[in-house]
């Protein structure tokens, strides 16, 4: 009986010795043999990206002429002063504005400029003076008398960072606090024409913000700028579904140099733009124009104008060399049995510049000839056309694609035109602010998107190349904010551009797809031949294991009692 | 060993579920390119994770607005009348070649040049503004700094002993060649990036090119256009003789063209006639030429070839008649506009006295030109004229036979290729190359680019002619490395008048990783055409004067001298069988080790685990039946 129980004793050492062999090796050899690869991904940073806290920081200057304070008012300045206002866009989104204010009196050399015949002019010579930071906003008070603005301007904002504000009345026995207080409205409206102002910001985190309050207009705005991306490719087709009746000519290659180049030249540090042009033979719009006995030419509706490009659009043909978006402009040269053709507006108004355009997309401008066409000419014509009229509406439609949105000034304010750079510098400011803070909302998007997959399915290889991307993304989101908070504006946007690079080539790395994902129920039917008959055994046997041990307690308690 | 884990997976799903994962096999399939890349990527993430960056590319919804602007006229005049034409730097030909077969077939031959005087790859200039050159060809060519492509999509084979020679050879399927600049320092990698967007561009598959079926020519692809380059390092050569090429490569094809399919011959390419053929090619061609006859300035040509041949003996009821509305189910009404000249040639040449056919509408227009070795005469329709269209204003060529053509002259130069052997592990290609010159012996070289799965031993090859060994003057071998390169070999080979030279060498079939089958892998693996390049003595003195006005089907390899003119000939593509696995095998093999792990497991854990003790012997059958009798009868047990 001894010799039984010893038999039996063995038999449990057995099972249990096999049972934890199979846990302590069997397990994690399978475990490690069968894991995939992935590599470190700094998650805790990536969730702390998830709630973002923005702040911008402007500085401004306000600079007073003589005249326009007393003297005691003048000892106490230089003097700053900063303000903040914060505002909470959701639950995860915040921003902060700062304003840095500082106050000083014009040097001798300011005063000078100041003296300048026009304000142009004076634009120009402080602009010589000094050269000032990009993002920042000087605003020059002159004295109310000054004649440097017209009578009924109150603000002149020049081509580059600098305003002429025209000082209110001031009572002589303000103290100087009164005075600033009272200038401080005006400041505030000069600052939210030339930099940011919240609605451009709140437009541009609507990558990040699901809006629900937004007008349609400020929709429209940002639908219309074209996405953040690291280059765009312009195209310009000349359109001429007709050449047996005409034969065009257009200089594009000088019209691009003298009209775009500049603009482009300018917003170089926005993205890298490259430009090309095409004419297209036979292509015509895809809606028949109907001719109006009242202006005896033939019209499109504004309804009809969505049909028109989708035949063009399959000739258009997207740029083979590069994968950045594509903005197309498009002249068209109706055929000479369609022509003249107007483009009337939703209120049945023809179109005085003849041109529409749609967001993210371009723009398509249409042009007659049928005036050019004589009367005894012999086809093909030939028509060379115009290209400072045709370009005159392209640089306006870039302008909308590109984000340059039209500000609207409060009255009173006066907006020196950009002149032949096509952009002053604070209007570049205003996109390099709404830019900066969109790659940012971008970002920020992409890559806590593709940690919550690659965190929701554990099947995917995470290489390193992806781990190192996904790293140097998060690394440049956080330096773009801080610079945003410092208040270097050319840093931020350069930052963010290399976040939304990263972010974007670790999203779309195709190693990511390698190994396709594969349910867990599925994967264990493989193992099941395998697993099912080696643990049965290894479980029945630790079962009656601890029956056995829990009948041998209870026996050993009925014993006791 | 993850990848091992996801394989047996992905064997048990195509077994079991096949159609979990049917979008899994699209992306397989086909990546058209990176962009074609980069969407198929991006749709699987985006759907598992609604709320992150879905919302950023919602915008298929547009919004059309007028654009106000103020226009300033005021300089506008100024700058339209200092503005003086360019002289028109680019020009546009095209071209209809019909030539009647004597198998009673037709030939129609379209070919399209654009000729630009501009030069690529000219340093720190880019060539951006385009007017009758193709932009996104031009973008190609410049981004990848391309001397020369050569693009060819074929469907069918084109039999050269009853046909002859075409004008422009291609073999089955696709090809491509090209030949970089040379101050590109990653060949490979430019190759690479060409072939995706080139896929992306005509719609093909070309991305299925890569080092394994990359080869690069010692000696057979020379550059056709200007520039003497010799180093065959920036030289890239594939071929994909599984491509099939349907109206979808067509379409894009017709698109470059600057009057697209809207006017001039294009209008006769409908693809459902033209599909509907026994030979389909369709190329592109891009090399630079001399602008002019003394060559001081390089200009950038493309031409685009369209070539075709009608069964119309057997779809027309025996009657042995064509016309052009027959063939394209179309009639000529104009020229392309754009184009400085566009003609229709039909050869007559065996018709000198019209008693073999009758050609309507007649035209007093013949031309004269030397081409493949022959001495042709063609009628010429040219579309630029009014006259041509006639009262109708429309033209519609109608050929009648009146007889039966006699024989044609059998082709100088013939290839043809087999697979011989039997079994699944070696086999023997035969390569055989036939001169018909009755008196005349010439060189040949052959070109054969082989993938790495069938193993050449090279110590078996022969080259035979007329039953004695040929010595190839010149021999390149490359061997292949498994997954890498295949094999090339190239030959320069005398052949002897009048003979029939036979090459031939034996091969190993290699066993696949699973992974490397194709779909169907029963229907078997492709090898390319063998490539045969030959300066065939000619008959007649070839005409070596480059003139601008030659036609273009009689212009497009240069000719250097006058005795003998250049031919290409492809010979067939091999289809070989290779060993198939049975694909369902690697679950049957898990469910069969996992039962003997399981057996053997077990027994030995019942050995391990099993309490042994002493058993009461019981009695032998025979006892216990006679204690059951015992039993019965009432008789005392045996014990």
């Amino acid at each position: 009986m001894a010799a039984l129980q010893l038999e039996k004793q063995r038999g449990r050492y057995a099972a249990l010795a096999i049972a934890a062999v199979v846990i302590v090796v069997g397990i994690p050899l399978w475990w490690k043999t069968t894991e995939t690869y992935r590599a470190w991904l700094p998650f805790s940073e990536i969730s702390e990206l998830d709630t973002l806290q923005l702040q911008l920081s402007v500085d401004i200057e306000v600079v007073f002429s003589r005249g326009t304070l007393t003297p005691e008012q003048q000892k106490k300045v230089p003097l700053s002063h900063v303000s903040e206002k914060e505002h909470k866009i959701d639950a995860k989104t915040g921003l902060r504005y700062k304003y840095e204010t500082r106050y000083r009196t014009a040097t001798v050399m300011e005063e000078d400029a100041l003296n300048q015949q026009t304000a142009a002019e004076a634009d120009l010579s402080l602009h010589m003076l000094s050269e000032s930071s990009c993002g920042s906003v000087v605003v020059y008070v002159i004295p109310e008398s000054s004649t440097l603005l017209p009578e009924d301007v109150k603000v002149y904002v020049g081509q580059r960072r600098t305003a002429l504000l025209r000082s209110p009345p001031f009572k002589s026995s303000w103290s100087l606090k009164e005075v600033l207080s009272s200038l401080d409205v005006k400041v505030e409206q000069v600052v939210s024409t030339m930099s940011f102002n919240h609605e451009d910001i709140v437009a541009a985190l609507s990558d990040r913000v699901r809006m629900t309050k937004v007008t349609k207009e400020s929709m429209a705005d940002s639908m219309r700028a074209i996405k953040s991306s690291p280059g765009y490719e312009i195209t310009f087709s000349l359109l001429n579904p007709d050449p047996k009746s005409h034969s065009l000519h257009w200089d594009i290659e000088g019209a691009v140099k003298s009209y775009i180049q500049p603009l482009l030249n300018k917003l170089a540090p926005i993205a890298n733009f490259s430009v090309d042009s095409q004419i297209l033979y036979y292509a015509v719009l895809g809606v028949n124009p109907r001719f109006d006995n009242s202006v005896s030419a033939y019209t499109l509706n504004a309804d009809s104008l969505s049909h028109v490009i989708n035949p063009v659009e399959a000739r258009l043909g997207s740029n083979a060399a590069s994968s950045n978006p594509v903005l197309n402009f498009l002249l068209y040269v109706p055929d000479a049995h369609h022509s003249p053709l107007f483009i009337r507006d939703h209120s049945k108004r023809e179109v005085p510049s003849n041109a529409f355009h749609s967001p993210r997309w371009g723009g398509i401008m249409v042009y007659n000839v049928n005036e050019m066409y004589g009367p005894e000419a012999e086809h093909p014509v030939d028509i060379h056309i115009n290209m400072a009229k045709v370009m005159g509406v392209f640089l306006a439609q870039l302008r909308l694609m590109l984000g340059v949105q039209h500000t609207h000034p409060p009255p009173g304010f006066v907006l020196q035109s950009p002149g032949s750079a096509g952009l002053a510098d604070w209007e570049l400011d205003r996109l390099l602010w709404s830019r900066s803070v969109e790659n940012i909302a971008t970002a920020s998007t992409t890559i806590t998107s593709l940690a919550q997959l690659l965190d929701q399915i554990g099947n995917i290889v995470i290489n390193d190349n992806i781990a190192q991307q996904v790293s140097s993304a998060v690394t440049s989101l956080q330096s773009a904010v801080a610079e945003l908070e410092a208040g270097n504006l050319a840093f931020a946007l350069q930052y963010s551009r290399e976040a939304i690079l990263a972010s974007e080539r670790a999203f779309f790395d195709p190693s990511l797809l390698h190994l396709l994902y594969f349910p867990d129920d599925q994967k264990f039917a493989i193992y099941i031949p395998l697993f099912l008959p080696m643990c049965v055994p290894i479980v029945l046997s630790l079962l009656k294991i601890v029956s056995e041990a829990k009948k041998r307690r209870a026996d050993k308690q009925a014993k006791n009692d | 060993m993850a990848a091992h884990r996801c394989g047996l997976s992905l064997v048990f799903i195509l077994i079991f579920s096949n159609l979990a994962h049917p979008s899994c096999c699209d992306t397989l399939e086909k990546s058209n390119g990176n962009t074609g890349e980069k969407q198929s990527i991006s749709d699987a993430p985006r759907e598992v994770n609604i709320d992150g960056s879905v919302a950023r590319e919602d915008l298929n919804e547009r919004q059309w607005q007028s654009t106000d602007v103020e226009v300033d006229r005021s300089d506008g005049t100024k700058d339209s009348e200092s503005f003086t034409p360019a002289a028109a730097k680019d020009q546009f030909q095209e071209e209809l070649v019909i030539r009647p077969l004597h198998s009673g077939d037709i030939y129609a031959s379209f070919q399209f040049r654009t000729l630009w005087d501009i030069d690529f790859l000219q340093e720190g200039q880019k060539v951006s503004h385009y007017r009758l050159f193709p932009k996104s060809l031009g973008q190609v060519l410049s981004k990848f700094s391309v001397r020369e492509l050569h693009i060819s999509f074929t469907q069918g084979f084109w039999r050269t002993m009853q046909w002859g020679q075409p004008f422009i050879p291609s073999p089955p399927g696709a090809e491509l060649w090209v030949w970089f600049h040379d101050t590109v320092s990653d060949v490979d990698g430019n190759w690479k990036e060409l072939t995706n967007v080139l896929s992306g561009i005509f719609c093909a598959s070309l991305n299925f090119i890569d080092l394994t079926n990359t080869v690069q020519p010692s000696a057979s692809f020379k550059p056709l256009g200007l520039g003497n380059v010799t180093d065959h390092r920036f030289l890239r050569y594939a071929t994909l003789p599984r491509e099939i090429v349907c109206t979808e490569n067509l379409t894009p094809w017709k698109k470059l063209l600057p009057c697209g399919s809207k006017a001039g011959l294009a209008v006769l390419m409908k693809s459902e006639k033209l599909f509907h053929s026994s030979f389909h090619s369709q190329a592109v061609h891009i090399r630079p030429v001399c602008q002019d006859e003394k060559c001081t300035s390089k200009a950038w040509e493309l031409r685009q070839t369209l070539n075709v041949v009608f069964d119309l003996y057997t779809s027309g009821q025996s009657k042995k008649e064509w016309s052009l509305f027959k063939m394209f189910s179309r009639t000529l009404t104009e020229a392309c506009p754009l184009a400085t000249s566009s003609k229709i040639f039909v050869d007559i040449t065996d018709n000198p006295e019209g008693e073999l056919f009758d050609l309507s509408p007649a035209t007093p227009l013949l031309s004269q030109a030397v081409v493949l070795g022959d001495r042709r005469t063609y009628s010429v329709y040219d579309l630029t004229k009014v006259e041509t269209f006639g009262q109708l204003r429309s033209l519609n060529l109608l050929l009648r036979w009146k007889g039966d053509s006699g024989d044609m002259l059998r082709p100088l130069l013939h290839a043809e290729r087999y697979v011989a052997g039997f079994g699944l592990q070696t086999g023997e290609i035969h390569t055989v190359i036939y001169n018909n010159h009755p008196y005349r012996a010439f060189p040949v070289l052959l070109m054969d680019s082989v993938p790495w799965y069938l193993q050449l031993y090279i110590h078996t090859l022969t080259v035979t002619s007329k039953s004695r060994d040929n010595k190839p003057s010149y021999i390149h071998y490359q061997p292949a490395k498994d997954r890498h390169r295949p094999h090339l070999l190239e030959m320069l080979i005398q052949l002897p008048p009048h003979s029939m030279t036979e090459v031939t060498v034996q091969f190993e079939r290699a066993l696949l990783k699973w992974t490397e089958y194709t779909p169907d892998p029963n229907h078997g693996f492709y090898v390319g055409s063998c490539v045969v390049s030959a300066l065939v003595p000619s008959m007649v003195a070839m005409n070596t004067n480059f003139t601008l006005d030659q036609p273009l089907f009689s212009s497009f390899v240069p000719v250097k001298e006058e005795s003998s003119y250049f031919v290409r000939v492809y010979t067939e593509p091999l289809l070989v069988n290779l060993p198939t696995p049975d694909f369902s095998m690697p679950y049957n093999v898990i469910c069969l080790t996992c039962t003997v792990v399981a057996v053997g497991y077990g027994s030995f854990y019942n050995l391990l685990t099993r309490t042994f003790q002493v058993d009461e012997p019981s009695l032998p059958l025979a006892k216990r039946l006679a204690n059951l009798i015992r039993r019965i009868r009432g008789v005392p047990l045996l014990t």
